[in-house]
């Protein structure tokens, strides 16, 4: 095996095998992963799919049951103390003490790094304004936006420039214009060289920003690639039929799921059925098993799967409520 | 699991145009760890803390000491005739009991904060610094120092006011403040170990008090246990609350005798090296 050294010091994050259970819960069922230095890297998986288990262990915050994994070289079971050199975490849920001022809470932060009370204001100062939080800098973190929060929040993981930066769901709850922001400022903290672990639950979120997505579900990894080999690999397309009758869609899906083999997926209206379909033959097939049954198409298509089908067709569900069809998916895939 | 790549790099970042609009993150410095610093100085920031908390949040004072406030007078000028002949009396009696419930009740208060942290995701950042993993609990207790000075001399000063005389002059009372803040090290665990083990601030504060209201009412902070039933008078003589209490009231009048002292301590220390071990394992569960 060629540069498996060079390999190795290219790696932000390697994982292998980690598990973590609470009592009879698997949360994280034996996953691993491989993030190159400077990269986004983003985990998709829908709720109580274990990315904040996950994160949390190489946060060095949680101890896995089993598996290993090294960031930034350092192992996270022997050398937590190393890794915490090299990595800040920004939680699901907003770290700071509510009734600290913005700007207090970056200084107690700094001087819990260590910095002298002259550094770290200074420092603190640098950051809000590169965060446009001056104007906020002297109230209470608890009359803050949600967003302002979040800037603030990831703001206090750059008081030292991290090697890798954890972002637990880092747009749950924003707006969408607090949301780009963030992604703007994901985006920039990696053009200046920090890796970035995300998290989301959100696929164009996965999308915009990451280099590459982890789909997990249930504890496990599902997939991984970029956003467009995810794409590829769930089939050439989509195939998007309209039905006149609502009344028949269930029969009409049963019919298209039996000749493409995919699970159909419903849109919420009723009347629209799409699935994934690779293969020509078999799309055109279905196509016309639908006609010479009877069914009143009032439109049908073929387009390029959006993550969300990619996600629909990895996981089985939309909200992953059923893992053996998930499991199925994922052999099926594997 | 699905390994779609051998080649990873045409990613859809790379190829975008970099972004513009906020200047401010690409201008950031970057900025390399300092030297690590020592447990003490963690410690003082997070006294620091605690202190920024009372200039924010004012409101906390009150809570610490309207209860002990509304006690003393109360107790003082309803009860203390009637229980020792005249308030002036009383309000003798009464008061180095009150500064032992004062700092017994305000750990319930650091508790809570503790959950509070917990519920915030705070404790997850101290945790993920490279900082000594029990700093976090070393600064809650520094904060709850200061809580129980701050309260203590508030209690003491209206006491003062209230014609209270410590007859052991200033050093007996110093040495008084040095037991309030031993015995709120020892009852501080009892919290903290709460704080950890409940999810809610409230829970933490309802148990806490259904704990504590029984332990300083059943002791000898208010009367003199002689009056109560046998039963009673047995458990109040047990009671460390009381312990705590009758040397207290030693130190301040200049009584104290180092069995009272000995016997003073024994629940803080007890407290402490039980408890503190049983933190440790809890929180590397969490
Ligand atoms: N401390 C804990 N104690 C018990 N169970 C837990 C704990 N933390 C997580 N779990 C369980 O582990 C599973 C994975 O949780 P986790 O928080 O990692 O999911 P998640 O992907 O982050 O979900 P979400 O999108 O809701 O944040 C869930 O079923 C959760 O109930
Ligand atoms: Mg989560």
């Amino acid at each position: 095996m060629p540069n498996v050294e060079n390999e190795r010091t290219n790696l932000a994050i390697q994982a292998r095998g980690l598990v973590r259970r609470y009592g009879d819960m698997t949360a994280v069922a034996g996953i691993d992963l491989d993030v190159r230095r400077g990269m986004i890297f983003a985990v998709l998986g829908p709720n109580g799919a274990g990315k904040t288990t996950l994160l949390r262990m190489l946060a060095t915050l949680t101890s896995p049951d089993a598996g290993t994994a090294t960031v930034m070289g350092h192992d996270i079971a022997t050398a937590p103390e190393k890794v915490r050199f090299s990595i800040a975490m920004t939680g699901q849920f907003a770290s700071l003490d509510e009734d600290l001022t913005g700007r207090e809470n970056l200084v107690m932060l700094a001087r819990l790094w260590g910095f002298r009370s002259g550094t770290a204001r200074a420092r603190a100062d640098e950051l809000l304004i590169a965060f446009e939080l001056s104007a906020a800098a002297r109230k209470q973190v608890k009359d803050y936006s949600g967003g302002m929060r979040r800037r603030l929040d990831i703001a206090a993981s750059l008081i030292v420039t991290p090697g890798v930066l954890f972002l637990d769901e880092p747009t749950t709850g924003l707006d969408p214009s607090a949301r780009q922001g963030v992604w703007r400022l994901i985006r920039q903290l990696a053009a200046s060289g920090v890796t970035v672990l995300l998290t989301t639950q959100y696929l164009e979120e996965a999308d915009q920003l990451a280099d590459r997505i982890a789909v997990i579900d249930h504890g496990r990894k599902i997939a991984e690639g970029t956003s467009r080999e995810l794409k590829a690999a769930t089939g050439s397309g989509v195939l998007h039929v309209s039905l006149a009758d609502s009344g028949q869609i269930e029969a009409a899906a049963d019919l298209l799921s039996a000749h493409l083999g995919s699970v159909v997926q419903r849109s919420p209206e009723g009347a629209e059925l799409s699935v994934l379909a690779g293969d020509a033959a078999a799309t055109n097939a279905a196509v016309t098993a639908l006609i010479t049954e009877g069914f009143a198409l009032t439109d049908f298509r073929m387009g390029a799967p959006s993550l969300d089908e990619v996600f629909f067709a990895l996981t089985g569900t939309p909200d992953a409520s059923a893992p053996d069809a998930e499991t199925e998916k994922a052999k099926a895939l594997a | 699991m699905t390994d779609l790549t051998a080649d990873a790099s045409a990613s859809p970042r790379t190829a975008s145009a970099p972004e513009t609009g906020t200047p401010g993150i690409a201008a950031l410095r970057r900025v390399p760890p300092p030297t690590p610093p020592g447990p003490l100085s963690n410690a003082l920031v997070f006294g620091w803390r605690a202190i920024l908390k009372f200039r924010h949040v004012p409101e906390q004072l009150f809570d610490l000491v309207m209860t002990p406030i509304m006690f003393t007078l109360l107790f003082t000028f309803v009860f203390g005739g009637a229980l020792a002949g005249s308030t002036g009396d009383y309000l003798q009696y009464f008061l180095p009991g009150i500064l032992v419930q004062t700092v017994v009740f305000n750990s319930v208060y650091s508790g809570m904060g503790l959950s509070t942290d917990f519920q915030k995701g705070l404790f997850d950042r101290f945790r993920t610094l490279p900082i000594w993993s029990l700093a976090p609990f070393a600064g809650l207790m520094v904060g709850d120092l200061l809580r129980h000075l701050i309260a203590g001399g508030i209690i003491l000063g209206i006491g003062l006011i209230l014609g209270y005389r410590p007859d052991a002059g200033l050093f007996g009372t110093l040495a008084a403040f040095a037991m309030l803040l031993t015995i709120g090290f020892g009852m501080g665990w009892v919290f903290i170990v709460l704080g950890l083990l409940v999810r809610t601030p409230m829970t933490v504060m309802t148990l806490g008090f259904t704990i504590l209201f029984p332990v300083t009412f059943a002791s000898n902070i208010m009367v003199d246990p002689a009056t109560m039933p046998g039963w009673l008078r047995s458990f109040v003589e047990v009671n460390p609350v009381s312990l705590m209490t009758t040397s207290l009231r030693g130190l301040m009048s200049g009584t104290a005798s180092l069995s009272q002292i000995g016997l003073a301590l024994i629940a803080p220390v007890v407290l402490t090296l039980t408890l503190a071990p049983v933190v440790l394992w809890l929180y590397r569960l969490r």
